[in-house]
């Protein structure tokens, strides 16, 4: 375990040296800041849509760092070719393996914790998101009662006849709750993406084809993945019989993804989900890190 | 030689800056009045700027919506109206309720699970949240000025949501500007006159002035926009009652009835109407 713990020390100390994340961290508070100073019909209270930028700058950055880092760390060992003392310490493959992907993980976790940080004074800097919603069905009962007026009055009063009834009660769901959901499920999935990277990474012998496809692989799941069953069943055998099998074997990353709640203040997952989701992701990422092992284990490491 | 000062050298560069400041700046905007381009958006984007600002309106619908939309991928028909600003309540709350409902049963356990994750609950924002949609509006006018319904939007969710109503009237005034002939933004103007500002005498200019655009423009249409032309038509009979002006009230219901959907609850307002004119000027 030492050993292990050694080697992702090493990773962690590799990221606050290196630039990448002061400079993506840099860049999201610069753009939101900006955004946050434009003044839209004298409002200032107006928040959704910079939480919903800064949500997505924090997503694009904790991808990046998380794919580049994890794609450079076994071919820099291999080029460089530190991995033979590590090797001969003796540090077996497997804990190599292993202490490589913590030190990513343990560094996308620091760096989510940064940007999850900045997020929370943004959001709480401009007021507490006073936005509130009520069903539509609510609302529809409610023109259903008001129907007859709605046929004597000009067509204009329409307008007000899709009113809503008064709001509900606020949930006693804590916003820091939902800001804390949000970043552990958002680094359970960076550990499965580490995990993927790193099993890119004993495969593709270059780290950039090893980044792009992890990129493009990571980014269809995130925006296809929950879609692929819809759009095979509308295809014909044996496409449909394809495209359902790589919906059911791939992970579902986008249940890690639940920026739509905390952009729009709906009350936490339950906590049961949460878990279930986490130990899916480490699931995931425990059949990836396997695969790797499996490959890594065998692989001749002179170049 | 002797060196300079490095104070001196950067006070010298200083004033070259500033000089070639002060030249090239009307120069700057001598340029880009040339080019007629309003925003550096147009200059980047062209016409694919149309694009976004579609998608822009779209996130409004989605904020609107607190984040409980169908995707491409959903089976849903194209929404008519936005939920925003409701041209028809009766009518479009129920066409509204059937258009969100695109969730449907789960096909699997992975869609059973995922729902934990995601908003399945279809809700408007409401008691001033309405606010949140704005950004999204004025990005989406930013990139398409003649997007009209843009416009329309926002105003209402300034004027009858939040109450801004100077800031609802500027920017109905800046789409008229980039729309110079729209039906729609004038008609909307005139509401906001008679309804907020109670100003009946520009809001019958302005819908003076939406009327005959609208028969200017619509009248030789295959599929003319009758709704409109009601709303127009009943808005300015009911000013037209209240001025006094009893025939003129009568002719524009006439025409309202013609163009409703529902001529049947026109019929007593028109009849009422008809109680009030005197003898000698009553139609046959």
């Amino acid at each position: 375990m030492n050993r292990i713990l050694a080697i992702a020390g090493v990773v962690i100390k590799e990221l606050y040296r290196r630039k990448d994340f002061y400079v993506l961290l840099v860049l999201t508070a610069l753009i939101t800041g900006v955004l946050g100073m434009i003044n839209f019909f004298n409002d200032p209270t107006i928040v959704r849509y910079l939480k919903e930028v800064c949500l997505l700058l924090i997503w694009i950055s904790s991808l990046v760092i998380c794919i580049t880092t994890a794609a450079r760390q076994i071919p820099a060992e291999c080029e460089s070719r530190t991995i033979f003392p590590l090797l001969a310490k003796p540090v077996t493959r497997g804990q190599f393996l292993l202490g490589k992907f913590a030190g990513c993980w343990f560094a996308c976790g620091i760096a989510l914790l940064v940007f999850y940080l900045f997020f929370a004074i943004v959001s709480e800097s401009r007021g507490r998101d006073r936005a509130q919603a009520t069903t539509a069905s609510a609302a529809a009962a409610t023109n259903a009662a008001a129907g007859t007026l709605v046929l004597a009055a000009p067509p204009e009063t329409g307008h007000e006849g899709h009113g809503h009834e008064e709001p509900e009660a606020a949930g006693a769901h804590s916003l820091w709750i939902n800001y804390f959901q949000a970043l552990w499920l958002h680094w359970v999935l960076l550990g499965v993406v580490t995990a993927m990277v790193l099993l890119g990474s004993v495969v593709f012998t270059a780290p950039s084809s090893n980044t792009t496809i992890s990129f493009i692989g990571v980014l269809g799941i995130l925006l296809l993945g929950e879609h692929l069953h819809k759009v095979a069943l509308q295809l014909t055998e044996p496409m449909q019989t394809l495209l359902s099998l790589i919906y059911f074997l791939i992970p579902q990353l986008e249940w890690n993804d639940i920026r739509q709640r905390v952009i729009y203040d709906h009350p936490p997952i339950a906590w049961v989900h949460c878990g279930l989701a986490t130990v899916y992701g480490l699931a995931y990422a425990g059949l990836f890190l396997y695969l790797a092992w499996l490959i890594f284990r065998r692989k001749n490491l002179t170049v | 030689m002797k060196r300079l000062p490095p104070i001196l050298v950067l006070c010298l560069l200083g004033v070259v800056c500033f000089s070639l400041a002060t030249l090239l700046q009307p120069r700057a905007a001598a340029w880009s009045r040339g080019a007629q381009s309003g925003s550096i958006l147009k200059v980047l984007l062209g016409d694919g700027r149309r694009l976004f600002a579609n998608h822009f309106a779209q996130q409004a619908d989605v904020s609107f919506h607190s984040g409980f939309y169908p995707s491409i991928f959903d089976n849903r028909e194209k929404p008519k109206t936005t939920a925003m600003n409701p041209g028809d309540a009766a009518h479009n709350q129920t066409e509204h309720e059937r258009e969100m409902d695109f969730l449907g049963k789960p096909r699997d356990w992975i869609q059973a699970f995922g729902r934990h994750f995601r908003i399945t609950e279809h809700t408007h924002l409401e008691s001033g949240g309405e606010r949140e949609v704005l950004p999204w509006l004025r990005l989406s006018a930013e990139l398409d000025p003649q997007r009209i319904q843009t416009y329309t939007d926002g105003a209402f969710v300034l004027c009858k949501r939040l109450g801004k109503v100077a800031e609802a009237e500027q920017f109905l005034r800046e789409g008229l500007r980039n729309n110079p002939d729209s039906v729609e933004i004038l008609y909307e103007l005139g509401l906001l006159c008679s309804e907020q500002k109670h100003d009946p005498e520009r809001a019958r200019n302005l819908w003076e002035l939406a009327l005959a655009r609208w028969t200017s423009q619509e009248a030789g249409k295959k599929e003319p926009d009758f709704f409109m032309l009601e709303k127009i038509a009943v808005h300015l009979g009911v000013l037209e009652e209240n001025a006094g002006n009893y025939p003129r009230a009568l002719s524009l219901l006439e025409l309202a009835k013609k163009a409703a959907r529902n001529p049947a609850g026109l019929q007593g307002r028109i009849d009422e109407l008809r109680g009030k004119l005197p003898p000698a000027s009553k139609p046959n």
